[in-house]
Protein backbone atom coordinates (compact mmCIF):
# COMPACT_ATOMS: atom_id res chain seq x y z
CA UNK A 1 0.00 0.00 0.00
CA UNK A 2 1.02 3.50 -0.85
CA UNK A 3 1.87 5.33 2.43
CA UNK A 4 0.52 8.96 0.76
CA UNK A 5 -2.96 9.94 1.53
CA UNK A 6 -3.47 13.21 -0.48
CA UNK A 7 -4.17 13.35 -4.67
CA UNK A 8 -2.65 16.25 -5.04
CA UNK A 9 -2.21 20.24 -4.10
CA UNK A 10 -5.18 23.03 -5.43
CA UNK A 11 -3.56 25.90 -3.91
CA UNK A 12 0.15 26.50 -2.13
CA UNK A 13 1.29 29.76 -0.82
CA UNK A 14 4.93 29.34 0.48
CA UNK A 15 5.42 29.32 4.34
CA UNK A 16 1.45 30.45 4.81
CA UNK A 17 -0.93 27.98 3.64
CA UNK A 18 -1.62 24.99 1.59
CA UNK A 19 -5.00 23.01 0.47
CA UNK A 20 -5.20 19.04 -1.07
CA UNK A 21 -7.30 17.20 -1.60
CA UNK A 22 -7.46 13.11 -1.46
CA UNK A 23 -10.77 11.46 -3.51
CA UNK A 24 -11.86 8.66 -1.24
CA UNK A 25 -13.00 5.55 -3.48
CA UNK A 26 -15.01 2.54 -3.12
CA UNK A 27 -11.90 0.97 -4.59
CA UNK A 28 -9.81 1.86 -2.20
CA UNK A 29 -8.02 -0.99 -0.57
CA UNK A 30 -8.74 -0.01 3.04
CA UNK A 31 -12.51 0.23 2.86
CA UNK A 32 -12.37 -3.45 2.07
CA UNK A 33 -11.87 -4.02 5.45
CA UNK A 34 -13.18 -0.30 7.13
CA UNK A 35 -15.97 -1.27 7.35
CA UNK A 36 -17.74 -4.31 4.53
CA UNK A 37 -20.96 -2.39 4.14
CA UNK A 38 -19.91 0.80 5.87
CA UNK A 39 -17.03 2.21 3.80
CA UNK A 40 -15.68 4.74 6.68
CA UNK A 41 -12.03 6.68 6.52
CA UNK A 42 -10.82 6.07 9.54
CA UNK A 43 -9.61 9.40 11.40
CA UNK A 44 -6.14 8.55 12.19
CA UNK A 45 -5.96 8.32 8.59
CA UNK A 46 -7.15 11.61 8.06
CA UNK A 47 -4.63 12.88 10.80
CA UNK A 48 -2.10 11.23 8.59
CA UNK A 49 -3.02 13.38 5.39
CA UNK A 50 -3.24 16.53 7.11
CA UNK A 51 -0.01 16.01 8.71
CA UNK A 52 1.64 15.28 4.68
CA UNK A 53 -0.14 18.71 3.38
CA UNK A 54 1.46 20.35 6.59
CA UNK A 55 4.67 18.50 6.44
CA UNK A 56 5.20 19.29 2.78
CA UNK A 57 4.16 23.08 3.31
CA UNK A 58 6.72 23.07 5.94
CA UNK A 59 9.64 21.26 4.43
CA UNK A 60 8.69 23.11 1.20
CA UNK A 61 9.84 26.45 3.40
CA UNK A 62 13.34 25.65 3.53
CA UNK A 63 13.59 24.03 0.43
CA UNK A 64 13.23 20.53 1.03
CA UNK A 65 16.36 20.63 3.50
CA UNK A 66 15.12 19.75 6.81
CA UNK A 67 13.84 16.43 7.66
CA UNK A 68 10.39 16.90 8.53
CA UNK A 69 8.91 14.68 11.22
CA UNK A 70 5.83 14.33 12.87
CA UNK A 71 6.46 14.85 16.45
CA UNK A 72 3.60 16.20 18.24
CA UNK A 73 -0.78 16.48 18.15
CA UNK A 74 -1.10 19.07 20.87
CA UNK A 75 -4.62 19.26 20.11
CA UNK A 76 -7.43 17.42 17.33
CA UNK A 77 -11.24 17.09 17.29
CA UNK A 78 -13.44 15.16 14.65
CA UNK A 79 -16.91 16.10 14.78
CA UNK A 80 -18.27 14.61 11.53
CA UNK A 81 -17.36 11.34 9.10
CA UNK A 82 -16.19 10.70 5.62
CA UNK A 83 -17.60 8.16 3.62
CA UNK A 84 -16.22 6.19 0.37
CA UNK A 85 -17.38 8.63 -2.40
CA UNK A 86 -16.24 11.75 -0.47
CA UNK A 87 -14.18 14.41 -1.51
CA UNK A 88 -11.45 14.84 1.34
CA UNK A 89 -9.89 18.67 1.32
CA UNK A 90 -7.11 19.15 4.15
CA UNK A 91 -5.64 22.80 4.81
CA UNK A 92 -2.72 23.57 6.61
CA UNK A 93 -1.81 27.06 8.16
CA UNK A 94 1.90 27.52 9.05
CA UNK A 95 1.86 29.09 12.72
CA UNK A 96 5.67 28.91 13.16
CA UNK A 97 8.90 27.77 10.82
CA UNK A 98 11.94 27.85 13.19
CA UNK A 99 15.09 26.32 13.23
CA UNK A 100 14.23 23.24 15.32
CA UNK A 101 10.92 22.76 14.06
CA UNK A 102 7.29 23.88 12.84
CA UNK A 103 3.73 23.85 13.53
CA UNK A 104 0.80 24.07 11.40
CA UNK A 105 -3.12 24.82 12.37
CA UNK A 106 -4.85 22.19 10.03
CA UNK A 107 -8.80 21.38 8.53
CA UNK A 108 -10.04 18.70 7.74
CA UNK A 109 -13.48 18.97 5.13
CA UNK A 110 -15.53 16.53 3.02
CA UNK A 111 -17.36 17.64 0.26
CA UNK A 112 -16.53 21.12 1.75
CA UNK A 113 -18.34 20.61 5.21
CA UNK A 114 -15.89 21.09 8.21
CA UNK A 115 -15.18 17.50 9.92
CA UNK A 116 -12.06 18.13 12.02
CA UNK A 117 -9.31 20.29 13.08
CA UNK A 118 -6.23 19.78 14.80
CA UNK A 119 -2.46 21.21 15.70
CA UNK A 120 0.42 19.60 14.58
CA UNK A 121 4.05 19.97 15.81
CA UNK A 122 7.11 18.89 13.28
CA UNK A 123 10.61 18.43 14.25
CA UNK A 124 13.53 19.13 11.89
CA UNK A 125 15.48 15.91 12.75
CA UNK A 126 18.97 17.53 11.00
CA UNK A 127 21.62 15.36 11.17
CA UNK A 128 24.16 17.33 13.38
CA UNK A 129 22.14 16.01 16.05
CA UNK A 130 21.67 12.28 15.19
CA UNK A 131 24.35 11.71 12.24
CA UNK A 132 25.37 8.24 13.55
CA UNK A 133 21.61 6.85 13.52
CA UNK A 134 19.84 8.81 10.80
CA UNK A 135 22.41 9.45 7.86
CA UNK A 136 22.72 12.18 5.36
CA UNK A 137 20.03 11.34 3.16
CA UNK A 138 16.79 13.13 3.55
CA UNK A 139 14.30 10.03 4.01
CA UNK A 140 11.22 12.44 4.54
CA UNK A 141 11.44 14.15 1.19
CA UNK A 142 11.99 11.48 -1.19
CA UNK A 143 10.76 10.15 -4.73
CA UNK A 144 8.11 8.96 -3.70
CA UNK A 145 6.50 12.50 -2.98
CA UNK A 146 8.34 13.46 -6.22
CA UNK A 147 4.91 13.60 -8.05
CA UNK A 148 3.28 16.03 -5.05
CA UNK A 149 6.63 18.57 -4.34
CA UNK A 150 5.94 18.86 -8.59
CA UNK A 151 2.43 19.34 -8.33
CA UNK A 152 3.45 22.08 -5.86
CA UNK A 153 6.01 23.59 -8.12
CA UNK A 154 3.26 24.08 -10.77
CA UNK A 155 0.95 25.47 -8.46
CA UNK A 156 3.74 28.26 -7.52
CA UNK A 157 4.73 29.09 -11.11
CA UNK A 158 0.97 29.77 -12.18
CA UNK A 159 0.92 32.20 -9.11
CA UNK B 1 3.56 46.03 33.17
CA UNK B 2 2.76 42.32 34.41
CA UNK B 3 3.10 41.57 38.03
CA UNK B 4 5.15 37.92 38.61
CA UNK B 5 1.66 36.74 39.69
CA UNK B 6 0.19 37.35 36.13
CA UNK B 7 3.42 36.35 34.71
CA UNK B 8 3.05 32.78 36.60
CA UNK B 9 -0.74 32.56 35.58
CA UNK B 10 -0.24 32.68 32.34
CA UNK B 11 2.76 30.37 32.04
CA UNK B 12 0.96 28.04 33.87
CA UNK B 13 -2.32 28.36 30.97
CA UNK B 14 0.73 27.69 28.72
CA UNK B 15 1.93 24.74 30.19
CA UNK B 16 -1.88 23.05 30.63
CA UNK B 17 -1.77 24.07 26.79
CA UNK B 18 1.37 22.02 25.64
CA UNK B 19 1.59 19.93 28.29
CA UNK B 20 -2.57 18.50 28.77
CA UNK B 21 -1.46 18.73 32.46
CA UNK B 22 -4.40 19.57 34.93
CA UNK B 23 -3.48 23.59 36.65
CA UNK B 24 -3.36 22.31 40.11
CA UNK B 25 -0.40 20.33 38.87
CA UNK B 26 1.70 23.38 37.67
CA UNK B 27 3.26 24.87 40.71
CA UNK B 28 5.95 26.77 40.74
CA UNK B 29 8.58 23.90 41.79
CA UNK B 30 7.18 21.45 39.41
CA UNK B 31 10.08 20.20 37.11
CA UNK B 32 8.50 19.99 33.19
CA UNK B 33 10.00 16.76 32.58
CA UNK B 34 9.49 14.63 36.30
CA UNK B 35 6.35 15.93 37.60
CA UNK B 36 4.55 17.70 33.84
CA UNK B 37 5.54 14.94 31.92
CA UNK B 38 7.41 17.09 28.65
CA UNK B 39 9.61 15.30 26.47
CA UNK B 40 11.80 16.92 24.01
CA UNK B 41 9.46 18.11 21.49
CA UNK B 42 7.41 19.59 24.27
CA UNK B 43 9.96 22.32 24.50
CA UNK B 44 9.39 23.41 21.25
CA UNK B 45 5.80 23.91 21.61
CA UNK B 46 6.23 25.14 24.87
CA UNK B 47 8.59 28.13 23.24
CA UNK B 48 6.19 28.95 20.60
CA UNK B 49 3.23 29.09 22.81
CA UNK B 50 4.80 31.39 25.36
CA UNK B 51 5.90 33.57 22.62
CA UNK B 52 2.10 33.78 21.43
CA UNK B 53 1.17 34.32 24.56
CA UNK B 54 3.93 37.02 25.93
CA UNK B 55 4.77 38.91 22.45
CA UNK B 56 8.25 37.97 23.15
CA UNK B 57 11.54 36.70 20.92
CA UNK B 58 12.67 33.03 22.45
CA UNK B 59 15.76 32.48 20.09
CA UNK B 60 16.86 29.05 19.63
CA UNK B 61 18.75 27.34 22.59
CA UNK B 62 18.27 30.33 24.75
CA UNK B 63 15.25 29.22 27.03
CA UNK B 64 16.27 25.51 27.19
CA UNK B 65 20.01 24.91 25.88
CA UNK B 66 20.98 21.84 23.57
CA UNK B 67 24.36 21.51 24.61
CA UNK B 68 25.76 23.68 27.20
CA UNK B 69 28.45 21.32 28.03
CA UNK B 70 29.26 19.61 24.72
CA UNK B 71 31.17 16.75 26.42
CA UNK B 72 33.93 18.80 28.19
CA UNK B 73 36.21 17.17 30.62
CA UNK B 74 36.90 20.75 32.29
CA UNK B 75 32.88 21.26 32.34
CA UNK B 76 31.88 17.97 33.23
CA UNK B 77 33.70 15.05 35.21
CA UNK B 78 32.54 12.09 36.34
CA UNK B 79 28.84 12.94 35.71
CA UNK B 80 29.13 15.50 37.54
CA UNK B 81 29.40 19.97 36.61
CA UNK B 82 32.77 21.28 38.11
CA UNK B 83 32.96 24.36 39.47
CA UNK B 84 33.73 25.79 36.19
CA UNK B 85 30.36 23.93 34.11
CA UNK B 86 28.51 26.02 37.07
CA UNK B 87 30.18 29.32 35.85
CA UNK B 88 29.11 28.27 32.08
CA UNK B 89 25.28 27.34 33.60
CA UNK B 90 25.10 30.56 35.12
CA UNK B 91 26.14 32.85 32.14
CA UNK B 92 23.98 30.63 29.49
CA UNK B 93 21.09 30.38 32.26
CA UNK B 94 21.07 33.23 34.25
CA UNK B 95 17.45 32.90 34.98
CA UNK B 96 18.44 29.70 36.67
CA UNK B 97 18.20 29.04 40.36
CA UNK B 98 21.26 26.51 41.07
CA UNK B 99 21.07 26.30 44.68
CA UNK B 100 19.62 23.00 45.30
CA UNK B 101 21.73 21.55 42.28
CA UNK B 102 25.06 23.06 43.74
CA UNK B 103 25.02 20.98 46.71
CA UNK B 104 25.27 17.61 44.59
CA UNK B 105 25.50 18.77 40.57
CA UNK B 106 24.61 15.73 38.95
CA UNK B 107 24.13 15.81 35.36
CA UNK B 108 21.64 13.73 35.31
CA UNK B 109 20.29 16.10 37.81
CA UNK B 110 20.18 19.01 35.56
CA UNK B 111 16.80 18.27 34.10
CA UNK B 112 15.29 19.13 37.54
CA UNK B 113 16.40 22.76 36.71
CA UNK B 114 13.62 23.27 34.83
CA UNK B 115 10.93 24.55 36.50
CA UNK B 116 7.74 26.31 35.77
CA UNK B 117 9.65 28.76 38.68
CA UNK B 118 12.38 28.98 36.00
CA UNK B 119 10.13 29.42 32.81
CA UNK B 120 8.17 32.46 35.20
CA UNK B 121 11.71 34.08 35.83
CA UNK B 122 13.00 33.70 32.37
CA UNK B 123 9.67 35.55 31.03
CA UNK B 124 10.01 38.02 33.80
CA UNK B 125 13.38 38.30 32.29
CA UNK B 126 12.40 39.14 28.93
CA UNK B 127 9.76 41.87 29.80
CA UNK B 128 11.92 43.74 31.76
CA UNK B 129 13.46 46.61 30.10
CA UNK B 130 16.98 46.44 29.87
CA UNK B 131 18.62 49.35 32.51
Amino acid sequence: MQWIWIDRFTEFRRGEFARAVKELSLTDELFADHFPGYPVMPAALMLEGLAQTGGMLVGEANDYREKVVLAKIAKVKFHGEALAGDELTYEATVLYVREEGAAVGGKVFANGRELGEAELTFAHIDSARMPQELGDRNFVFTGRLKPLMESIAKLQAAH
Amino acid sequence: MLTQDEIFQKVSTTLVEALNVDETEVKPGATLQGDLGAESIDFLDIVFRLEREFGIKIPRGELFPESIFQGDPELVQNGKVTAKGLDELRAKMPFADLTTFETNPELSRMGDLFTVELITRYVQGKLTPDP
